[in-house]
């Protein structure tokens, strides 16, 4: 029991390293995009769960994302001052609303940012649960056309709306206030709490993670993965383990929206688009199918690196060359499990090693 | 376990180590954030290189205020999350005197809040009106206001005696953008919008949509546009026999759509900056000398024909080092307010006044009413 | 605005042309997924590659040249894509597959990038212009579009012999239907999967020849193609040629006649309801068996 959270421990030493080495070497501004990493790591967690231990393709899970983004920036910026004198103001007594100055002054009175994140949470595992039923039901090719097809739905509703900004998106997102003094937005003067902030919850639902991957439903996933028939012929439910995995996946992904669109102060299209769930599937692919600290550590550093415009005017090419290596000469990925049995094995003399 | 987070700790640290970057000495650091590459390329692309160009022609003549400019380009890829994390890199880490782009609208809105918080200078290449209304202290851009071409266009058509008209934009934020401005000042201008239509900017074939609004029986099409599609637009009309005229945006500014529309570009009417005219123009044209010089390096540079969005970022550059060099001073604040002071900026959009409420300097006059003949812009002989 | 007959035929007519596109890019798709089980998320980027290469050829060839030239030149890629990144697989899983050919289609299009910058490019009109159009009653047909829907058409009757009556089109079959046993038989199952890339890249970047001069092509526009291509390869039945122009049809007609209903902002989301609808309530396809269905082993 103990030994399952030694590397969670370890991880941790690792975000507190980075930020003191930040702290020393006076270069603070690094945790932004490390936070940002962050938030895209909770998808890449739980897709990993999907797609790695579940085995379920998806690549339209950017559709998840943007719809708890989307929804929590549109309650948390529509003016609702319209409506002052209806019905709509039971809310407001209810504590939903909350009024503030905009950017530019102006009164306006939107939805408090924690119901906009309830809302938009319940409404993208609403979605996940309407959407995976039918969708589970598929495999292979036909599986991956249906997750891409949902995830263009989602991008094609988000680009042609102008509620929701069409082309342009929506700006102008409030930071969401958890405590009086902390808040999740990109102020200079809060970095290091909304690194801790975000990589904490990571952490957290890393932990989710693992601990159900280690009990029965983790077992579970692991038989449906490897021979789905055969699993159902012993009496697992697959479709409901499939169904629920892939609402945990859609509600990691949601939350992750929810908090980098006030993180930034806006969403775009560009949130929902297919480009972005290949993406997802490449740093889950990198890192090792069934692999969460794989996925855990290739989407911190390859997301670092992108959002910092390391690979310059080659990002997708590097995406797309990174993908071909990996699937053509590691398709476990890089970190996977045996790797350090491997490399083990190519240094010592020692016949036949055990991979740990 | 251990050993393969140690690992990692090691290479972060080294990156970052990498990354920390050259101190901020003599030289004046811009930063500039365009869509070099990706579904925004037609405009970054040119803006960057242009931008290039520019920059190390002022270094060549001794930079500003003795001061050499060290450009840092960064490609957004018209996402808004990357030029987000680029602006706030350029600001806090960085920290660059300026910021060039984005440009996109979208990308524009997502750091107009960064650059003022961060007390930094933003020149956008993106047309939305939000840009600069409402005005943020140290936000301006430089395209021309969508709400100008728009009356242009309307003035054309009375002259010509047009009033019913069908709209096509493209589901882009230009696009959605000026059919707004469509929408509010056509009446104003004795126009009636008969069919409004939005198309998809990676669309293949637009006849259906074309079909359905020259079958709203109008007299002229209005297609508002940036996007390669327009193109196809023009064709498809024309292909269904749509013989009335057709009036493009000040998005049709590059010659590579005329060369793909063919022979339906013949005749077509758009309002647009006289950069695409140059040569025509008359002596006494303010513009003329700077824009041949620019049309001149860009193409002898790039050996490609010069379009109106590099311009936009041209005219950002220029307008900056007038302001430095007025100010007297690298200093933020102060070459912020003297950016509002500066009128009769000569650019490739138009010439620039300036002022606290008024941080785009473009009126109607900065466009000149085009057309195409025989595969090439010429201005409009009324 | 009542919908008279001329409206009507002009939709019928925008339909066909927006079909013929869908079907051709499906046609590729079928050839590699008949002949492999692979799905290949790259066919648009043949399509593109094909018009690219075709507008640098035309600058010093005749057009007719130009696009044999720009045929085989793809063609050879198509072989070389199969050779370094596909050939040497074992047993490979879905998953594995799919994201091998994205990662291809990717890495194509940023090759194009750099090789030909963003600019837009179109091939000249075959016949007349980009306004010569023929005018049959009331309804406007561009001459291109006449040559999109013949040249397909050929096209789709050569592959229809090729795979009847050739030698090599009934090997490729045999080891379509049964790898091993086509084994057995001497037919070498490497160089049929080869061959399937070749014969797809080929027909894509026709495709992407014919259909340029009517739109235009750019680094960037193989994906939206190869989304639409394979809806239509599906909605017609994976692996069904013929079933494939027929769905592309369909497609294509409820598109154009869409505009008459929806804002054509959501066009795009007609072709994906429809993919959804088919793969939740008939995933073997309209034209297609349920046994056909069952995905193929690579």
């Amino acid at each position: 029991m103990r030994g399952r959270y030694l590397p969670v421990a370890a991880f941790a030493g690792l975000i507190v390293a980075i930020q003191m080495a930040t702290h020393f070497t006076g270069s603070g501004y690094h945790l932004t995009q490390l936070t940002m990493s962050a938030y895209y790591s909770l998808l890449a967690i739980g897709l990993c769960l999907l797609v790695g231990y579940a085995g379920q393709i998806s690549i339209g899970h950017a559709g998840f994302f943007a719809i708890g983004g989307y929804l929590s920036a549109l309650l948390t910026t529509h003016d609702l001052s319209a409506h002052k004198g209806t019905a709509l103001m039971w809310l407001a007594k209810a504590g939903v609303l909350s009024s503030r100055t905009g950017l530019y002054g102006g009164d306006l009175l939107t939805v408090h940012p924690w119901a906009a994140c309830l809302v938009a949470i319940v409404a993208t595992v609403g979605v996940a649960y309407a959407v995976g039923g039918p969708v589970l039901k598929l495999k292979g090719h036909y599986l991956a056309m249906a997750t891409l097809g949902f995830g263009t739905i989602v991008y094609r509703i988000v680009l042609g709306s102008a509620l929701v900004g069409g082309a342009d998106g929506l700006s102008e997102v409030p930071p969401f206030s958890l405590l009086p003094g902390l808040e999740v937005s990109s102020r200079a003067s809060l970095r290091v709490q909304n690194y801790y902030l975000a990589w904490g919850l990571v952490i957290g639902g890393m932990m989710l993670l693992l601990n159900l991957i280690h009990s029965r439903t983790g077992r579970a996933l692991s038989a449906i993965h490897g021979a789905e028939d055969a699993a159902d012929a012993m009496g697992i439910p697959t479709a409901r383990y499939k169904l629920n995995t892939f609402v945990l996946s859609a509600a990691y992904a949601g939350l992750a929206g929810v908090l980098l669109t006030h993180f930034n102060g806006g969403i775009g299209p560009s949130e929902a688009s297919i480009m972005k769930s290949v993406r997802y599937v490449a740093i889950v692919a990198i890192g090792g199918m069934a692999n969460l600290w794989g996925a855990l550590l290739m989407s911190l550093l390859l997301n670092y690196l992108s959002l910092r415009g390391y690979f310059g005017t080659y990002d997708d090419a590097v995406f797309g060359g990174i993908l071909i290596l990996i699937m053509l000469f590691a398709p476990e990925g890089l970190l996977r499990r045996q790797l350090f049995g491997e490399l083990r094995n190519l240094f010592s003399r020692d016949v036949a090693e055990e991979a740990p | 376990m251990g050993k393969r987070l140690g690992a990692g700790v090691l290479v972060l640290l080294g990156l970052m180590w990498l990354s920390v970057g050259a101190e901020a000495g003599e030289p004046i650091r811009i930063g500039a954030i365009l869509s070099v590459t990706g579904p925004a390329s037609f405009l970054g692309a040119p803006e960057a290189r242009t931008l290039e160009m520019v920059v190390e022609e002022q270094n060549k003549k001794g930079g500003v205020l003795g001061r050499k400019i060290e450009l840092i380009v960064k490609d957004s890829g018209a996402s808004p999350e990357k030029a987000f994390s680029f602006a706030k890199q350029l600001i806090e880490e960085d920290k660059v005197f300026a910021i060039i782009g984005p440009s996109t609208s979208g990308e524009t809105m997502k750091i107009k809040s960064v650059a003022e918080v961060g007390k930094t200078i933003l020149l956008s290449c993106a047309a939305a009106e939000v840009i600069v209304n409402p005005v943020a202290k140290y936000v301006f851009k430089t395209p021309q206001k969508d709400s100008d071409a728009a009356v242009k266009i309307f003035q054309q058509m009375k002259m010509m005696n047009i009033s019913k008209i069908g709209a096509l934009s493209s589901n882009t934020g230009f696009g959605q953008a000026g059919e707004a401005q469509i929408m509010k000042l056509a009446p104003e201008h004795g126009i009636t919008v008969l069919a409004n239509e939005v198309y998809d900017k990676a669309a293949s074939d637009l006849t259906a949509e074309v079909t359905k609004v020259k079958a709203a029986g109008v007299e002229a099409i209005l297609n508002w546009s940036i996007e390669p599609a327009q193109a196809i637009v023009i064709k498809n009309a024309r292909q269904i026999g749509f013989k009335g005229p057709i009036f493009q945006s000040h998005g049709f500014g590059n010659i590579k759509y005329v060369e793909v529309a063919g022979e339906a570009a013949e005749g077509v009417l758009f309002p647009a900056g006289r950069l695409l005219v140059a040569d025509g123009l008359p002596n006494t044209n303010p513009q003329k000398a700077l824009l041949i010089k620019y049309k001149k390096d860009y193409e002898s540079k790039y050996k490609e024909e010069a379009s109106t969005f590099g311009g936009h970022a041209y005219d950002a550059f220029i307008i900056l080092v007038k302001a430095i060099e007025k100010a007297g001073k690298a200093d933020k604040e102060a070459v912020r307010a003297t950016i509002e002071q500066l009128s009769g900026v000569v650019g490739t959009g138009g010439v620039f006044n300036f002022s606290a409420t008024d941080h785009n300097g473009l009126n109607v006059d900065a466009f000149e009413m085009l057309t195409v003949r025989k595969g090439k812009f010429v201005p409009l002989a009324n | 605005m009542g919908l008279n007959s001329d409206l009507f035929f002009q939709y019928v007519v925008a339909g066909i042309t927006y079909g013929t596109i869908y079907a051709v890019v499906a046609i590729g798709f079928n050839i590699i997924y008949n002949a492999t089980g692979i799905i290949n998320f790259a066919q648009g980027e043949f399509v593109m590659l094909g018009g690219m290469t075709a507008v640098t050829l035309s600058r010093f060839l005749p057009l007719p040249v130009a696009i044999l030239g720009a045929v085989a030149v793809t063609t050879v890629i198509g072989a070389v894509v199969e050779i370094l990144f596909i050939r040497w697989l074992r047993g490979p899983s879905v998953l594995r597959m799919i994201i091998i050919t994205i990662g291809v289609s990717i890495l194509v299009r940023e090759v194009a990038l750099h090789v030909w910058g963003e600019s837009i490019r179109a091939l000249p009109y075959f016949t007349g212009t980009s306004v010569t159009s023929i005018k049959m009653g009331n309804v406007y047909i561009s001459p291109q579009v006449l040559w999109v829907v013949g040249i397909s058409a050929v096209a789709v009757v050569a592959l229809s012999a090729f795979f009847n009556y050739t030698m090599l089109g009934r090997q490729m079959r045999a080891c379509a239907a049964n790898r091993d046993a086509a084994r057995l038989c001497g037919i070498s199952a490497k160089n049929m999967v080869t061959l399937s890339f070749m014969l797809s890249a080929g027909i894509g970047a026709l495709g992407g020849c014919i259909v340029s001069p009517i739109t235009y092509v750019q680094y960037d526009s193989g994906t939206p193609l190869a989304i639409k291509g394979f809806t239509v390869a599906i909605l017609g039945g994976l692996g069904n040629s013929a079933a494939a122009v027929g769905a592309g049809m369909i497609l294509g007609i409820l598109e154009s006649f869409s505009i008459w209903v929806l804002p054509a902002a959501y066009k795009e989301v007609i072709s994906i309801s429809l993919l959804l609808l088919i793969l939740f309530i008939r995933p073997s396809g309209i034209f297609g068996s349920a046994e056909a269905s069952r995905l193929k082993e690579f």
